[in-house]
């Protein structure tokens, strides 16, 4: 696209469905993408004269003002994982931008836009945000260094080819003229804007890669900063909290509302479909003022079952003695035969898991009509807009969102219902008037609302070659789905994948996908988050009974798969951990290798058991995830990774009690991770040229298997059901 | 109300058994300190009171009163925790940080030279999700190497 006086130009539309442009708004340089035809569209906004690239006339990725600040706008939720820093570094560089003058916003809401390649929305999941971004941004940020060098070599008088750009400077090496990114905006806002723009060789790179670049947002982090949901104050604004059932399925059936109602600063109570909401002036009075309801609760549709008794209908399942007879998802020769004696046999139980992020749910809502202003977290901000403008009967066109940063989130913020979004939303068209709504969860709010890591059982029957290397594999997985509608294959995924089982002669994996009223979603690593304990201890388990080496014995599995990759990883972490060495009394190193999300993990675990439970004190990390955007944040996930992992592993557990009430709603009851429990984590990167893939979850399965190995030297028991310590 | 917060009085039109954490985040609209659980069990809303770590979700602005109370603004911007957080890019998702860094600042200031051991026991009570437990208790040497 070409802009001349700040008019939009004719567009030849490639056969890409984004067509990059760039073009002059209200001062700035703006280079983006549209997914319409954009002559028309940019004509009309143009006129506006937008400040904001939130208002620009096609999702701007990229905005340079006169000042010379240039401005990256993220598609993605930052939710802790430092996604701002690696799209900041993978701009930067293709431009030669000064990593100093590099600020990140977050972006609109605008699926067109800024829908995620791989998934088809705009969300924040499966940790794909930079193998996402990296080819888009390369291409925007070196478009726009292009169309600098050109406005350069015109306004000079000089060859393009003699011209380079360095720190956000446009320099003429013959000449050794030289003019910032700023003084040659308008100039440059006239340039075409190459639709195939030449990208640098990976071996060019200075940011990428390098670990001096780092996150932009820790000042504010630092200081107490008000950047979350949480912390969003705006005139009029009131504050809500609602009361919910206690067991999953239950509905509202009558409420007292007197005696809330009587409570200072209470605005308004009324029924909402997911409990009572309280309304009131600040979040205290809500509090009280929710205390002080009587509410009473239908519940016949309540799910009743405890964990044991789920766990017991899991296990039958697994033993097909249910007419569940699953579904196939990989299966290879004649199983028929192949498993009558299993020479190994086991069985592996997981409870469901909280993600409990340190901000509890919250959404800040303000409906005015059919307009609707969300100021929220969100994660999956197209279902956001969809089951927003449901529940305020408008258009998801009429559905604003301004995303902020999360207190974390690890898929909780990532549902197709919105659950906390929609409820904030109905209480805000009950208070209407455009009145700003913030919903605030309690942790107890957030701990019993479900939506948890699934419940699950794993059901396994092996038998080995004269190599003593598994030759059939058959593999029962029982967990609800993930998607509201039939089986899913997110809670076996890393199974079919795996060396271990594609390796056999023969396979027969199935899951199960159980119907149970406790709300189930993605947690970070989703599947993973069982199947590479699975895998790995199961593996484990087999090299300890032909009397081979753990490492050795994936090693030997590695190779005969060519399975390169996870050979590196395994080499990598080996060396570093110091593999095979003697170790003090009491201690043992176990070791764990699984691939998510298109990047390899290896893991060794240094274990103890003191005063009757694991103690990690050391883990080292071998992480290949292609190229390394940011290597420091890379590290920082790893390290991340491993304590969550560690912290389900140890001692993360949702059980339903007698009658199916949660057993845990707080950190006193729902235990996590604390500083005393936190290993020492050492990450070290696989070199690579591949394309980068994303490091928020992989991180995370490997540690609960390494756990277990470590255990199964130091007491010969394998490990047959997480958390640890029950 | 009367409260003291970092140096500075201020007036709070609250009921007295309205916990210190709400006083300070709705009324006197100071968002630093964060509610991650309402019992004393996270540390989110930590801030000094008289100099000592204090869960201000469990205190009441009636117990607060008359106390100095000086929450994460206080320390400045430039503390040596806030310096070596940053250096050591700790913060991932943030929202715990601010009570990390009140916690251990109450911290140093009993124990200039705090052991492992030390670090680990004074800052059990405060809980990172994200896992940046390792990168706090770098920083929080570091930091006491320029105290």
């Amino acid at each position: 696209m070409k802009s001349r006086n700040g008019k939009a130009g004719p567009l030849s539309l490639t056969r890409r469905k984004l067509v990059l442009g760039g073009s002059l708004v209200g001062g700035a340089l703006i280079i983006g993408y549209t997914a319409m035809n954009f002559g028309s569209v940019a004509a009309g906004a143009l006129s506006i004269g937008a400040e904001q690239p939130a208002a620009s006339p096609f999702g701007p990725f990229i905005r340079i003002d006169a000042d010379g600040w240039v401005t990256v706008v993220n598609a993605f939720q930052e939710m802790g994982q430092g996604v701002h820093a690696g799209i900041a570094a993978i701009v930067a560089e293709e431009l030669d931008a000064d990593w100093g003058k590099i600020r990140v916003v977050a972006a609109p809401a605008n699926t067109a836009v800024y829908k995620n390649g791989a998934m088809g929305m705009q969300v924040t999941a499966g940790s794909s945000a930079i193998a996402g971004a990296w080819h888009r941004l390369r291409t925007a940020g070196a478009a726009a260094r292009e169309m600098f060098v050109q406005a350069a070599a015109q306004k000079w008088g000089v060859q393009a080819g003699t011209i380079t750009v360095r720190n956000g400077m446009v320099i003429d090496t013959a000449s050794k003229l030289q003019e910032s990114f700023g003084s040659l905006l308008t100039l440059a806002a006239k340039q075409q804007a190459p639709a195939a723009p030449l990208l640098k060789s990976p071996d060019k790179f200075e940011l990428v890669g390098s670990r001096r670049i780092g996150r932009k947002d820790g000042v504010s982090k630092v200081t107490g900063g008000p950047i979350y949901t949480q912390d969003v104050q705006l005139p009029g604004m009131l504050v809500a909290m609602v009361a919910h059932p206690p067991r999953f399925g239950a509905k509202m059936r009558d409420f007292d509302a007197a005696a809330a109602r009587s409570i200072k600063g209470v605005v308004d109570v009324f029924a909402v479909p997911s409990g009572v909401a309280v309304v009131a002036q600040d979040t205290w009075s809500a509090r009280k003022g929710r205390d002080a309801l009587s509410v009473s609760w239908d519940e016949e549709a309540v799910e009743k079952r405890s964990s044991v008794e789920l766990r017991q209908l899991f296990q039958q399942i697994g033993e097909l003695k249910t007419n569940d007879s699953g579904r196939s998802y990989f299966s290879k020769g004649d199983p028929a035969k192949a498993f009558n004696e299993a020479e190994f046999q086991a069985s592996y139980d997981f409870p469901y898991l909280a993600h409990a992020p340190m901000e509890p749910m919250n959404c800040v809502a303000q409906v005015d009509g059919r307009q609707v202003k969300l100021t929220v977290a969100s994660q999956l901000q197209t279902i956001d807009q969809i089951n927003t403008a449901l529940a305020a009967i408008t258009l998801p066109g009429s559905v604003q969102i301004e995303t902020l940063p999360t207190g974390g989130s690890f898929g909780r913020r990532g549902l197709f219902s919105s659950d906390y979004i929609v409820e904030c939303v109905r209480i805000a068209r009950h208070v209407g008037g455009g009145k700003p709504v913030k919903l605030v969860w309690t942790r107890e709010d957030d701990t019993i609302s479900g939506f948890y890591r699934p419940m699950a059982h794993h059901r396994l029957w092996i038998n080995r070659d004269a190599d003593g290397l598994p030759a059939a594999w058959r593999h029962h997985t029982i967990a609800q789905s993930l998607l509201p509608i039939g089986p899913n294959s997110t809670e076996v995924e890393g199974i079919e994948t795996s060396s271990y089982v594609t390796g056999c002669s023969v396979a027969d994996c199935r899951v199960f996908t159980p119907t149970v009223g406790v709300p189930v979603g993605f947690w970070r690593s989703v599947g993973n988050s069982h199947t590479a304990m699975v895998l790995e201890h199961t593996i484990d388990q087999l090299a300890h009974m032909g009397g081979v080496d753990p490492a050795e014995y994936r090693r030997a599995i590695y190779r005969k798969a060519g399975d390169e990759r996870r050979l590196a990883a395994l080499e990598l972490v080996c060396e570093r951990a110091g593999w095979g060495h003697s170790m003090q009394d009491g201690w043992a190193r176990g070791l764990a290798v699984h691939e998510a999300f298109g990047t390899v993990v290896a893991q060794v675990a240094e274990v103890a058991i003191l005063d009757g439970r694991p103690r990690v004190r050391r883990v080292v990390c071998a992480v290949d995830c292609g190229i390394a955007v940011v290597p420091d944040q890379i590290a920082a996930q790893m390290e991340g990774g491993i304590c969550f992992g560690l912290s389900a592993a140890l001692c993360g557990k949702i059980t339903l009690g007698d009658g199916g009430t949660p057993a845990q709603n707080n950190f006193d009851t729902y235990e996590v991770l604390r500083h005393p429990d936190a290993p020492v984590v050492e990450t070290h990167i696989v070199p690579s040229r591949r394309d980068p893939s994303g490091v928020g979850e992989p991180g995370v399965p490997p540690i609960a298997p390494a756990v277990a190995n470590a255990l199964l030297v130091l007491t010969g028991e394998p490990t047959t059901s997480l958390p640890f310590v029950s | 109300m009367k409260l003291n917060v970092n140096g500075k009085g201020r007036m709070a039109d609250v009921d007295p058994d309205m916990p210190l954490l709400w006083a300070i985040r709705d009324h006197l609209h100071l968002p630093g300190t964060k509610y991650g659980c309402g019992i004393a069990q996270c540390g989110a809303c930590t801030v000094l009171v008289d100099g000592h770590a204090v869960r201000s979700c469990s205190m009441s602005v009636a117990d607060a009163q008359g106390s100095q109370i000086t929450r994460i603004e206080g320390l400045g911007g430039d503390h040596p925790l806030q310096v070596a957080w940053l250096k050591l890019q700790v913060a991932q998702c943030g929202y715990c940080q601010s009570g990390q860094i009140m916690q251990a600042a109450a911290l140093l200031a009993a124990n200039p030279k705090p052991t492992e051991e030390d670090i680990e026991l004074a800052m059990a009570g405060n809980i990172c999700r994200c896992g940046t437990y390792q990168r706090i208790k770098a920083a929080i040497k570091e930091a006491a190497g320029a105290v």
